[in-house]
């Protein structure tokens, strides 16, 4: 069995396997700890010995002895060893299933907690649902692994501090949390996909493993609208990967990108999904975004994009949020539904909210360079290149003022 | 998001040269900088941290002729601040970084006494290292 796959059959079971502790020994962290161990044995021994008939019994059983031994040497915790001794047995290998998707749910809402920075609830999500190895997150957030280590003992902390049960939250409680979930899930996604132009394999799994967890999510809450938003707009996202930066890993504009190389498939997985979920009436901002998403995917060329109802999306979303972004992200499909001048004239107004980022110089640079203006284009583009914090972008924005230098402003 | 924290020694700097501390000075000089890693290693914050072994045996390397390399021996005395160590911390917002090179800056000197060092904080652009690629 090669690493894929056994990461495919594992990675469902850690939340449930969490879950099943958590509750025989109402202790979340030391849970957590007895399970990322079962799975180290697990990635060690299966390769070698096989399979086991039943993963999630053999995950179980395996977490259960690691916490009996660690309740045993911990001296602190007689007390508890005392309690355990009174239990008679692990719970059974073969419990039926029901509860594991439950258990994967509460485990979900527990990691993406409100009260955690969003670097704690990544690191803790990641391990405790997404079942990565502490090295594995480390490696993909290029930091060392003690320090991710301590990322993961903080969040649990934390959570343990809050107080929270582990149980499903009542229905209010429940639709904050929803929230908090899908954000993490989506500075997973971004996280992997920002970074990773291209090449960069640990960058690319954590996009991968954001669409697994996104998928995972639907399966649990299947009519929440939201939670299929969400998905769609990483498939829709995620359907360009292919197209979006050369081989060194510089970014290739939308308009410039061969849609050729784009998946079709996972194109019509995204749509098919948005589709439906803007059918259930009041739509949300990842269903929104989605939908922009699934415009330009359906495109054949950048020309032939539907611009003004891509500007209808944007106005909707831009009521719901006071994000200056999606309104800088409107002046731009103005510009391509109504040309570059009524774009011109909305940015104008943005300026003071977007003072000194880059994403406002780079549009604007965008714009004036469509209306011919290649000098202050120019000049867009190396403030632009100067701000952002993206090496890869800074080259991208570099390159084209170089470019318009040479060739444009004549 | 990463940011890179360079501390700078020198004539410009206005400190009394470490040569010239006491033993003890030294001593909990040192114990500040370990704790401070420690701590950002707690927090799960820290990246990396090194200090630079002393100016006078750097060494400035061109290419010549041919591609052979031309090597200039330290010390530079035009030089008037030198880099002495750095750490990559990996934090949540400016302000974070900021706050952690402010307590840095203020790493005991002579007499116990704050040395508020001039720490140049420089964030390090996202996208893979090239050994990721």
């Amino acid at each position: 069995m090669d690493g894929r796959s056994l990461d495919d059959l594992l990675r469902p079971l850690v939340p449930q396997v969490v879950g099943v502790l958590t509750r025989r020994f109402a202790d979340f962290a030391a849970a957590e700890d007895a399970v990322q161990e079962a799975l180290l044995d697990a990635l060690d021994q299966w390769p070698r010995d096989g399979v086991p008939g039943n993963p999630r019994g053999w995950l179980i059983q395996v977490a259960y002895r690691r916490m009996i031994e660690q309740t045993r040497r911990d001296e602190a915790r007689r007390l508890r060893e005392e309690r355990v001794a009174t239990w008679d047995r692990a719970p059974a290998a073969d419990e039926p299933d029901p509860a594991g998707r439950d258990d994967t749910l509460i485990t979900l809402f527990l990691c993406c907690h409100p009260a955690l920075t969003p670097a704690s609830a990544i690191a803790l999500t990641l391990r405790s649902v997404g079942g990565l190895t502490t090295a594995e997150i480390a490696r993909a957030f290029l930091v060392p692994e003690a320090t991710m280590a301590q990322r993961v003992s903080r969040a649990k902390q934390r959570v343990k501090a809050s107080g929270v049960p582990f149980a499903m939250p009542g229905p209010q409680e429940r639709a904050r949390r929803l929230a908090s979930v899908l954000h993490v899930l989506y500075l997973i996604f971004n996280e992997g996909y920002v970074g990773s132009a291209g090449s960069a394999l640990y960058r690319v799994e954590l996009g991968r493993e954001a669409i697994r967890l996104a998928r995972t999510l639907r399966r649990e809450l299947p009519d929440d609208p939201e939670v299929a938003g969400l998905l769609a707009l990483m498939l829709l996202t995620d359907a360009r990967r292919p197209a979006r930066a050369d081989g060194h890993g510089t970014p290739i504009p939308l308009d410039e990108q061969d849609r050729s190389l784009w998946d079709a498939a996972v194109i019509a997985e995204g749509v098919a999904l948005v589709t439906e979920a803007l059918g259930r009436g009041a739509a949300g901002p990842y269903q929104l975004q989605a939908a922009i998403a699934a415009l330009h995917d359906e495109a054949p060329s950048a020309e032939a994009t539907d611009w003004p109802q891509i500007l209808a999306l944007y106005g909707l979303l831009e009521r719901m949020s006071d994000n200056p972004m999606v309104s800088l992200n409107r002046a731009v499909a103005a510009a391509m539904a109504n040309g570059p001048a009524t774009g011109l004239a909305m940015l104008r107004s943005l300026e003071g909210r977007l003072a000194g980022s880059h994403r406002f110089y780079a549009a604007r640079a965008h714009l004036l360079e469509m209306t011919g203006e290649g000098e202050a284009a120019v000049a867009d583009y190396r403030e632009a290149a100067s701000r952002t914090t993206s090496a890869a972008e800074r080259d991208y924005l570099t390159m084209r003022a170089a470019r318009l230098a040479a060739h444009g402003t004549g | 998001m990463k940011y890179m924290m360079l501390m700078q020694f020198g004539a410009d700097s206005e400190l009394p040269p470490i040569t010239t501390w006491t033993e003890d000075e030294v001593r909990a000089h040192i114990a500040f900088m370990g704790a401070t890693n420690h701590k950002l290693i707690e927090d799960g914050e820290f990246v990396d941290a090194q200090g630079l072994a002393d100016p006078g045996r750097a060494k400035i390397v061109r290419s010549g002729d041919g591609g052979a390399p031309v090597v200039t021996d330290g010390p530079f005395p035009e030089t008037k601040e030198f880099l002495v160590g750095y750490w990559i911390i990996d934090v949540e917002t400016e302000e974070r970084a900021v706050e952690i090179a402010a307590y840095v800056s203020a790493a005991p000197g002579p007499g116990g006494k704050p040395l508020n060092m001039p720490i140049q904080l420089r964030q390090i652009m996202d996208g893979p290292s090239p050994r990721e690629a």
